[in-house]
């Protein structure tokens, strides 16, 4: 699938906290991952994980009472962490594009949709007629019709699917390396969100982009990415490829997530996952998933698991791998549930 | 569900129309037209399909948030949709329930859980504080919350515990049927479940009949005995939600089930997406399309070519 195996982007070891009335909220506690040319990684949290705030550290457009108090996220042999504005105006946008959860609030209003897609070809120094003409191009490559009338509309004239569809055009306006996407397809109906998937997919490939898909949805993870990682409570639980993480998922909060939505073949009582996730002000020690978790040692309530490696792509964090604890397996219902899954797959084969 | 049992909520015909505008620039949308469907007692009935369907509109002109624009609407024999006054006003509210999809927007800041929950009793006339105290508390523990949530505020708790309070103001004045509204689209998964369950739990310990609104078709299909598909406003299909989803017949219902990303990373690569369009696919210019029954409970909107081709299809699977 990649042509080359060079990594675009770095993160290590990031940990970013809030300042806020309450106390010092701890979003992001020690995040780590890779990007590699040209493919897909999904990160997948709830609310409050931690992903958003990651996103927003990539970017540079982290709130004021945002502190990042220790990692570096490496791009181009720059650390961003360390890059003052200037860097990160060049780098926003040009290198590193983004698409918005909600497409509405970000587009101007009041401006024409093809003004909003050439302000950013301008700034890279192309004429008003050549910009016109990309903007066009670009309108019609995302697939929206009627590509010359559409560039003198404005954002209420077309629906939500299509507004993402211009959200999408103007990051393309800037020619990035990465695409970072906020849970983009979240906010629109299921037929259209299907089609700014295989959007997305389709400039990828034609593009070469390197993909970053932030999303709680499984479904839109298994659709879209070749690796995945799991966030809880401001940390990645597990890693995996695609695979690793839906037919071999080894910490028990993947176990929980998988088990916690219905599929189409679910009957019974559904697993959900009791409690709420942590207040971050004061995380619990250890493994923060524990006081919700069946599977918990006692030393997940002491101590916080290291990352152990399953294969040369696959870790996970959790006391469960470690030589001396006990052999736990897999909620026997996930276990069906991967069989069928399986199965499922075999008719493709 | 097809044994000839009476129905509790009969729908018939319903037509809701928005007006906007005056003179040329007058639009009028059909947001529900001509859509009819019954759902039996202690049954939940699904409502599906895309924002702007019409699905929200159907539920809220059944408990007469809107004046229907024309059809008739009976709950247990007697007509709902007749004109407004305090007699069926009390009957409504005394019968049906609804809990809504943002349980942020839908709960008075400034009330307390306690003065939330409680408001439909003091309106049926439990004055006794103390009293109306211990019905509230035992249906917040109904609901999975405790007596010392009474005396707060709605900020003071996350998406899922609001959906429960939500749940517990809905249930306190013991409806037949609740009218759910897309309770869980706005809940993270792990908490989703735990609503849903609680749904389900409810739902047997007390015998609701639900009515189902919702766009995720995974949720649906494990919560529905049957869905009714909503297409701009009609219904376009009625099943039991196994026979729906085991042999769609309507063109809609296949594109929206071959829509639903499952969470199986080796299908989803080889996943075959249809597209539904009107004007493609259907030919109404000779025959008119109206609602049939295909198989034994099965409706499907279609004209009499595309009834014969999907009776056809039926007896080949």
């Amino acid at each position: 699938m990649m042509t080359e195996n060079s990594t675009i982007l770095s993160v290590n070891d990031l940990r970013i906290s809030f300042r806020t009335v309450n106390g010092v909220v701890q979003a992001v506690r020690g995040v780590s991952f890779d990007l590699k040319r040209g493919e897909t990684v999904a990160i997948v949290g709830e609310s409050g994980s931690g992903k958003s705030v990651t996103m927003k550290a990539l970017m540079g457009i982290l709130p004021p009472n945002a502190v990042i108090e220790e990692g570096s996220i490496l791009y181009n042999d720059m650390d961003l962490t360390k890059a003052d504005e200037k860097v990160m105006h060049e780098i926003r946008g040009k290198r590193i594009g983004l698409i918005f959860q909600d497409p509405l609030s970000a587009l101007n209003p009041i401006m024409r949709v093809g003004k909003q897609i050439t302000e950013v070809l301008r700034k890279r120094g192309l004429s008003s007629a050549e910009a016109k003409e990309r903007a066009i191009e670009l309108i019609r490559a995302v697939g929206i019709p009627d590509p010359e009338r559409s560039y003198s509309a404005y954002p209420f004239q077309f629906s939500g699917g299509m507004r993402q569809r211009v959200v999408i055009a103007i990051a393309l306006a800037g020619d990035p390396e990465i695409l970072i996407c906020d849970e983009p397809t979240t906010a629109l109906d299921v037929t259209v969100q299907a089609k700014i998937l295989d959007l997305i997919n389709q400039i990828k490939e034609e593009r070469g982009l390197s993909v970053i898909f932030i999303t709680h949805d499984l479904g839109v993870v298994a659709n879209m990415a070749d690796r995945v990682n799991v966030m809880y409570a401001g940390r990645i639980v597990e890693a995996g490829t695609a695979e690793e993480i839906f037919f071999e998922p080894v910490h028990p909060y993947t176990w929980a997530l998988l088990e916690s939505m219905p599929d189409l073949q679910t009957s019974g009582r559904l697993q959900a996952i009791p409690g709420a996730p942590p207040n971050m002000i004061a995380p619990p020690p250890g493994d923060a998933f524990a006081p919700r978790s069946s599977y918990a040692l006692k030393i997940d309530y002491e101590q916080e698991p290291p990352m152990f490696a399953l294969s040369d792509t696959h870790i996970a964090a959790t006391w469960l791998l470690h030589p001396k604890a006990p052999k736990l397996e897999m909620p026997a219902s996930l276990k069906e549930r991967i069989a069928r899954m399986r199965k499922e797959a075999e008719k493709y084969v | 569900m097809s044994e000839p049992m009476e129905s509790l909520l009969h729908v018939e015909h319903l037509r809701q129309t928005f007006v906007s505008g005056h003179g040329s620039r007058k639009r009028t949308v059909h947001a529900v037209d001509d859509v009819s469907f019954d759902v039996y007692p202690a049954e939940t009935f699904g409502l599906v399909g895309e924002s702007g369907c019409g699905k929200t509109t159907t539920g809220r002109t059944i408990i007469r948030l809107y004046d229907p624009t024309g059809g008739k609407v009976t709950f247990d024999g007697r007509e709902i949709s007749g004109p407004m006054n305090k007699e069926l006003r009390k009957y409504l509210s005394d019968n049906i329930a609804m809990i809504f999809q943002d349980p942020i927007e839908s709960l008075n800041p400034r009330m307390t859980i306690e003065e939330i929950v409680g408001e439909g009793l003091k309106l049926r006339g439990v004055t006794n504080k103390s009293e109306r105290h211990v019905q509230v508390v035992e249906m917040l523990h109904r609901v999975g919350l405790t007596e010392e949530h009474a005396s707060r505020y709605p900020h003071e708790f996350s998406g899922g515990q609001r959906q429960r309070i939500g749940i517990a103001r809905a249930m306190i004045v013991h409806p037949r049927m609740i009218i759910a509204d897309e309770p869980v689209s706005a809940l993270d998964v792990s908490i989703q479940a735990q609503v849903i369950n609680l749904l389900n739990d409810l739902k047997k310990e007390m015998g609701l009949t639900i009515l189902f609104i919702a766009h995720n078709l995974s949720v649906v299909k494990y919560f529905s005995d049957r869905i009714g598909v909503m297409y701009y406003g009609k219904l376009v299909e009625v099943a039991r939600s196994g026979d729906l989803y085991d042999h769609p017949l309507h063109p809609y219902t296949r594109a929206l089930l071959s829509a639903i990303p499952e969470p199986n990373p080796l299908t989803e690569r080889h996943r075959v997406r249809l597209d539904y369009d009107p004007a493609r696919d259907h030919d109404y210019s000779r025959e008119q399309p109206q609602m049939r029954e295909v198989a034994p409970d099965h409706y499907l909107y279609c004209s009499e070519s595309e009834y014969e081709k999907a009776v056809r299809s039926l007896e080949k699977a």
